[in-house]
């Protein structure tokens, strides 16, 4: 059961043979389990959970199941949910309980999902480890001494150790693909503007996107299916007729079933494979690359020349936004208020020195710095022209190539505690995915091996805008082929 | 020395939308605190602004109306600063490309027409309010304000004196309340102004340095403030020390400007495009359809006044100050139509004197808003109406409308005083018609003429004087219904004889 796809589930839903709230329960009570050592999830509600789940089934009783009715799914604690504590990972919101949804949140609410509950993550989505996180560090499910990855660390290693079925994520340089590479699961980020932000606690605006981490392509596409949708109270969502994410999964252009991917170009930058890439990563990415081409897909040899600029560029315009998103964070009208303060000056300077950990802070140093007056051309226009020719890199890579592959991450997961007290080291874990965000393209991550330690690791696929369909079938026939992502960690079953 | 006062205004008018800038919350006044104050205006976590294109619309009539060029591409930026009342930490405000740039202003001065050029005008959002009493040692926080659409209205520093720059700051404040963007309710702070005043000497080009005073939320404070900003800078400089750029503040009842921050303590506001709000886009077809909506302007009210109803620039000036006295002359004047008389051949000038010398006069002199008319437009319009038909003569005309006006004030100008109707009534009961029956004005001559032989001698005599005095005794004989025209005529013939 805990390893079934969506699709199975909802088969096995929708012929009573299991109803919600024995699914819900059942995943409950693995969280009561795993959850202790492993720290994926900060808030679990079961009533409220149960509630939900009884709904689904009576509205599967009733005939109105659609395709994740009754379907627990792990939400990140970045998502706001009505009734639910909503702390993105951070002292400052510790005690906030959302007084609505988040569009997301809504969408799988009305689809009939189950929030299964709310899933640790680096504080306010600032890391690549998931130890930044004001709830303590999430563990790896493949070895607990190692980091999940992060941001989305606590969605991955629910899914990764099948305490969920699904997850939801946000990824604003990678907190989607990293963590779900370094676990061994899916995850997508959509193009910027599919999925909408509302609700979802900013990190960096033109760079956030919320998107599905499953344990397989099928998977995400058919929690793409519910996520995304144009949004009014957004005003970057984009309005664009529905799309079925699932229509292309096992569309074989040319009709020949065992080159089911043949006619596709895969373009694989050479800027990707070379110093600062971990030999095992690269390993199991070139086995996974010719296992695209026997499956008839043609490998092109393509350039991304400004790649090394997209990490600079991406620490300046994260944390300058943030620096601004995050001042609504005062102590005046919700959240952490330091409980002594000599006057108003005093009761922000401490509510923010107590209220948000070290990462933050450093982060809201830099954004302050790059926006000031006299910095402010040399840093953040700067970046802003930097970020323009990335975007331009990739026009002229998706004129030679169809997806761009490479690895998720330059190694596999890290030992807990070995790059936090490194900045530039772990911000370098973002050196592949950073630039979709900057570009504003679709990206996601599927396992493709294991490297040192048996640890997992993780293969990019990037596609052009909206080339999410086109992106997950390639996945979903490689899934077909390999058995990579069935492949779950001892000790949690 | 000889000093000039060097003035720039910035202005925040209050934009008249049913809803805030970037949320769907109510923006009506006075509501208790808090309570129109939604999740994007307490910016929950995970909230985001929707930009109200109602407010672009009113921006982009104002644009129109001040002969500006509208941006076809303008930006949202984040004003970047702490205070309990800015919910966000930062305020959405359009910095380096504003959706209105350019345009003037022209209005009457004391030397005749003036023109301040504008710079530019750019959307904003407001902030709360804090409160600072009744909270026990506390500050309380009122939201409902909070993302009220504002349209700040930026000059040149065109103007040489606090006369000058109230001048502006009521055309501006008429200008906007004609093209209906901005109730103007300056109490209610739908319309304040920050003056930017510096001095100089006399024929130098280069500017002095300046001070911004926050906050004048009426006329005779900003007349008091920068005349009080103008002796202080002078004196300092005269007294051999140097003006400090700094914001300063104005305390009416100290009469008196103060110190509020210095350049130094300024914010470094780190102003960058907002990522949570595309551009604002508008195309030519909406600027066309916005113009092709807008009202007559006061300028080219003020044109027609001249050419169409032969009135002088300064009535025309007068009648034009605000849309509710234009439209209520214009009102008058098709009330004092005879029956199928036509509109061009009404007595424009007849009805200019009355709204100007009697009503704008009264509206003045008891501070009223310049919509409470305590006697309706068609009532005084009826008035003048029987007056040029010759029924009712000048003296009677005036009575009755000061009765009627009266008759407001005691009723608090919660109604208007007299009806047209009533007119016609009291003209009966009361016997107001003028005596213009010949034979009867001569009868009463002839007694005047008899009784009072010492001023007919002296008229005849050459002194003319005396003719006026003959007119008077005719009139008090008449019991002040003769018509005087008529008496006159009369009179003359009499003596001429």
């Amino acid at each position: 059961m805990i390893n079934s796809s969506l699709k199975q589930l909802s088969a096995q839903l929708a012929q009573k043979k299991i109803s919600s709230v024995e699914l819900t329960q059942l995943h409950l009570d693995r969280i009561a389990r795993l959850n202790p050592g492993l720290n994926a999830f900060v808030t679990v509600d079961a009533a409220r959970s149960l509630a939900q789940a009884r709904a689904a089934d009576a509205r599967i009783a009733a005939g109105e199941a659609q395709p994740l009715t009754g379907i627990p799914v792990a939400h990140k604690d970045i998502f706001c949910a009505k009734g639910w504590l909503t702390t993105c990972g951070s002292k400052m919101l510790a005690n906030f309980v959302s007084p609505y949804d988040a569009h997301v949140v809504e969408r799988l609410n009305a689809a009939g999902a189950v929030i299964l509950g709310k899933t640790n993550m680096d504080e306010f989505a600032m890391g690549s480890s998931t130890e930044t996180c004001f709830w303590g560090p999430v563990r790896n499910p493949w070895d607990p001494a190692r980091v999940p990855g992060g941001s989305s660390g606590g969605s991955a290693a629910a899914v990764a150790a099948r305490m969920a079925p699904a997850a939801i994520g946000t990824d604003t340089g990678g907190s989607i693909r990293q963590p779900a590479a370094l676990t061994g699961i899916c995850g997508l980020k959509p193009t910027y503007g599919v999925v909408s932000r509302y609700g979802m606690i900013a990190f960096a605006s033109s760079l956030d996107q919320g998107g599905p981490m499953a344990k397989s392509a099928e998977d995400l596409a058919l929690m793409l299916n519910v996520m995304a949708g144009f949004d009014a109270r957004d005003s970057t969502s984009l309005e664009r007729p529905a799309e079925d994410y699932t229509r292309l999964l096992d569309a074989s252009p040319a009709g020949d079933r065992a080159k089911p991917l043949s006619g596709l170009r895969i373009g694989v930058p050479k800027e990707y494979f070379g110093a600062g890439l971990a030999s095992d990563v690269g390993a199991a990415v070139e086995a996974a690359l010719a296992q695209f081409e026997k499956l008839g897909a043609q490998r092109v040899a393509v350039s991304l020349p400004n790649s090394a600029l997209s990490v600079p560029a991406y620490y300046v315009i994260a944390p300058a936004e943030a620096s601004s998103n995050l001042s609504r964070f005062d102590g005046v009208r919700y959240g952490y208020r330091a409980p002594e303060y000599t006057d108003l000056a005093d009761m922000y300077r401490k509510t923010r020195a107590q209220g948000f950990g070290a990462e933050v802070k450093r982060r809201i140093l830099i954004g302050t710095y790059v926006l000031s007056h006299g910095y402010y051309d040399a840093y953040y226009l700067k970046a802003q022209k930097i970020r323009r020719l990335i975007a331009r890199d990739f026009a002229e890579a998706y004129a030679q190539c169809d997806l761009i592959m490479g690895p998720t991450s330059p190694s596999v997961a890290f030992a807990i505690g070995a790059k936090a007290s490194d900045p530039v080291q772990m911000y370098l874990n973002d050196i592949y995915t950073v630039a979709a965000n900057l570009a504003g393209l679709p990206a996601l991550s599927i396992p493709c091996g294991f490297g040192e330690g048996n640890m997992p690791v993780g293969l990019h696929l990037a596609g052009n805008y909206f080339a999410e369909a086109r992106m997950l079938q390639a996945a979903h026939q490689y899934q077909l082929a390999t058995d990579w992502h069935m492949l779950q960690p001892a000790g949690v079953e | 020395m000889d000093w000039e006062t060097v003035i720039g205004l910035e202005t925040h008018a209050q934009l008249s939308t049913v809803s805030k800038i970037f949320s769907g919350a109510a923006t009506r006044f006075g509501a208790a605190p808090n309570v129109q104050a939604c999740a994007v205006d307490i910016a929950l976590p995970g909230v985001l602004p929707v930009l109200n294109r109602a407010a672009v619309e009113k921006a982009v009539r104002f644009g129109l109306a001040v002969g500006a060029s509208i941006n076809a591409r303008s930006v949202f930026a984040r004003k970047n600063y702490f205070y309990p009342d800015l919910p966000k930490g930062y305020q959405i405000s359009q910095y380096e490309l504003p959706v209105v740039q350019g345009g003037s202003l022209s209005m009457m001065v004391k030397d005749g027409e003036k023109t301040v050029r504008l710079t530019r005008a750019h959307l904003e959002e407001d902030a709360g309010k804090s409160l600072h009493e009744d909270f026990h040692g506390m500050s309380g926080i009122d939201l409902n304000r909070a993302g009220t659409p504002l349209l700040e209205i930026v000059t040149e520093p065109d103007m040489r004196s606090a006369e000058e720059a109230v001048a502006y700051a009521k055309a501006l404040h008429a200008l906007v309340r004609w093209i209906g963007i901005c109730d103007g309710n300056m109490q209610e702070g739908s319309f304040r102004c920050d003056a930017n005043v510096s001095v100089r000497p006399k024929g130098s080009e280069v500017l002095g340095t300046r001070c911004e005073i926050k906050n004048l939320n009426s006329f005779r404070f900003m007349e008091e403030a920068i005349n009080y900003e103008v002796r202080r800078q002078i004196e300092l400089i005269a007294d051999g020390g140097r003006v400090v750029q700094e914001t300063r503040l104005y305390d009416p009842d100290k009469r008196e400007t103060r110190s509020m921050r210095s350049k130094e303590e300024a914010h470094d506001y780190r102003y960058f495009p907002d990522p949570d709000l595309l551009p604002l886009v508008i195309s030519a077809e909406t600027v066309e359809q916005i113009r092709s909506e807008l009202p007559e302007l006061p300028a080219q009210r003020r044109q027609r006044y001249m050419s169409e109803c032969g009135l002088s620039e300064y009535d025309a000036a007068v009648l034009t100050s605000n849309q509710d006295i234009g439209d209520y002359f214009e009102g008058v004047v098709r009330h004092s139509l005879q029956d199928g008389e036509p509109f061009a051949q009404a007595d424009f000038k007849l009805c200019a004197n009355w709204v100007i010398n009697e009503v704008a006069a009264k509206l003045n002199a008891e501070n009223l808003p310049s919509w409470k008319f305590g006697v309706s437009d068609d009532t005084l319009g009826h008035i003048l109406r029987r007056l040029r038909e010759g029924t009712i003569g000048a003296k009677t005309a005036k009575e009755l409308f000061s009765e009627f006006w009266d008759e407001a004030r005691t009723a608090g100008y919660e109604r208007q005083g007299g009806h047209p109707q009533l007119v016609n009534e009291l003209i009966e009961t009361r016997g107001l018609k003028q005596l213009s029956d010949s034979g009867a004005i001569e009868k009463i001559l002839d007694e005047v003429l008899a009784a009072n032989s010492k001023s007919v001698e002296e008229y005849r005599a050459g002194k003319e004087k005396a003719f006026n005095a003959l007119v008077g005794q005719a009139m008090k004989a008449t019991k002040g219904k003769g018509n005087p025209a008529q008496i006159n005529e009369i009179l003359k013939k009499k003596l001429a004889s």
